[in-house]
């Protein structure tokens, strides 16, 4: 069986690539384009630790095949900060240790930026049924809660 | 696996009807993916009906909505004029999954998965709701209760898929809701769902009334002699009890883990009588979607 020839962009570059139809999106990411910033955590579309946005919707990347992705603007967690200068939601999951094994955290991160990109200005229950998808074992949600707001606040007034 | 991805509709039922191995429609692909990872499926070939045109636009005329079997349920919930006509029916979308299934997740797959717990498909019956078919032999309509006529067994014969939905525009004084019961507040499957639409005159009598439930039998039901408990009436607490009566006697769940089969039987009638009382609200103008 002939592998897909993909064309896509993640994180703004222009990518081509290879994949059989079995592979999805995540598998695409980790394991061909060597980009381990997306984790996988359940593999079925559960925990939201692959959460990547596709044409600027949020999605797990887990549940998309990679050859959906042809022709898609991807984007994932290595896209947030720019160079050395880390997102405004990174520096505040820092600032309010939201993160304690860090395996759930680049979805969170890439969730809250769809969040704050939809809704500058969330609640706290806003913000908490949006990451419902995004399962954390180690923190009990209370510091990314913390963070996103602390984070959506100071984006607000930049 | 191969993988097709069609741009009309024509072909790809072709595709589907001329497939001698085993062939599944592709449209969000949250159940289907994790149903091929998790072995529970092996197709040969996976056809992705997202580049049909007619499949992911939403269109509305005088008559009503028709929307594409495979919009999502955030798009769904962006659309606000059907949003504003039918709340009962995006809200039911929305209670499916995460926002991660939101944005791939969608009414055509949510049907034909083909699960009795299947939180948009009360409330597509309760609406009014009919699949438009095509398939090898022409186009055809079903009501949408007549789809699913078991656990992952559709009406569809071989090389049909659902297009689209239509449902009609919301009656002037016209009301939808879906509840469901879980034991927590989001990403579960119902226990029990139940979906109403329902329609008074300008006294406030019911002219017309539907209700359905999930995960209650086999298959979504279309619960008729609720809605017959409605009508004619004001939709008083006598008509609401007699509707739920009717509710719970349609039941014919299983026991399993998530519910007993008692249990599922009382919260039909209990989810029953809060789903009239909030397609009632509405209809009178009491109040509109709830997210």
């Amino acid at each position: 069986m002939a592998k897909h020839h993909v064309h896509t962009t993640i994180n703004g570059d222009p990518i081509e690539l290879l994949c059989d139809t079995g592979e999805t999106l995540l598998d695409v990411l980790r394991n061909q384009l060597n980009m381990t910033g997306t984790k996988e955590g359940c593999s079925t579309g559960d925990c939201g630790a692959c959460s990547v946005t596709v044409d600027g919707r949020l999605v797990c990347s887990c549940l998309m095949l990679g050859v959906e992705a042809n022709g898609k603007k991807i984007g994932t967690i290595e896209g947030l900060a720019s160079g050395d200068a880390l997102h405004p939601l990174q520096q505040k999951f820092l600032e309010h240790a939201a993160l304690q094994c860090g395996v759930c955290t680049p979805g969170v991160l890439v969730a809250s930026k769809a969040l704050l990109e939809k809704n500058p200005d969330p609640t706290e229950t806003e913000v908490r049924y949006w990451l419902a998808g995004n399962l954390c074992r180690c923190t009990g949600y209370d510091k990314i809660v913390r963070a996103v707001m602390d984070a959506a606040k100071e984006m607000r007034s930049a | 696996m191969r993988y097709e991805a069609p741009e009309t509709i024509e072909k790809a039922c072709q595709l589907l009807a001329a497939e001698a191995g085993h062939a599944r429609v592709l449209a969000g692909g949250t159940d289907l993916l994790v149903q091929i990872k998790t072995d529970v499926l092996d197709p040969s070939v996976v056809i992705d009906i997202k580049k049909i045109a007619a499949t992911r636009t939403i269109t509305s005329d005088a008559a009503g909505f028709k929307i594409g079997a495979a919009v999502t349920g955030a798009e769904l919930k962006e659309h606000d004029a059907l949003k504003a006509a039918w709340p009962g029916l995006v809200e039911a979308a929305n209670l499916i999954g995460s926002t991660q299934v939101q944005g791939r997740a969608t009414l055509g797959g949510n049907l034909c998965n083909g699960s009795p717990a299947a939180d948009s498909v009360p409330a597509l019956i309760a609406a009014g709701a009919k699949a438009q078919i095509v398939g090898p032999e022409g186009r055809r309509e079903l009501a949408v209760e007549d789809v699913m006529i078991g656990v992952r067994k559709l009406a569809l014969t071989k090389g049909e898929i659902i297009v689209s939905f239509t449902v009609p525009a919301r009656p002037k004084h016209g009301g939808d809701a879906y509840l469901r019961f879980i034991p927590r507040t989001e990403m579960d499957i119902a226990v029990v769902g139940c979906g109403v639409a329902l329609e008074l005159d300008a006294s406030g009598t019911c002219t017309a009334a539907r209700l359905s439930l999930g995960a209650v039998a086999e298959r979504p039901l279309l619960v008729a002699e609720a809605g017959r408990a409605l009508v004619g009436t004001k939709v008083d607490a006598a008509a609401i009890e007699a509707a739920a009566a009717a509710a719970s006697a349609a039941c014919r769940p299983i026991d399993d883990k998530r519910g007993t089969k008692v249990f599922r039987i009382q919260v039909a009638g209990v989810l029953a009588r809060r789903t009239i009382q909030l397609a009632l609200d509405r209809a009178n103008g009491k109040t509109g979607a709830t997210h």
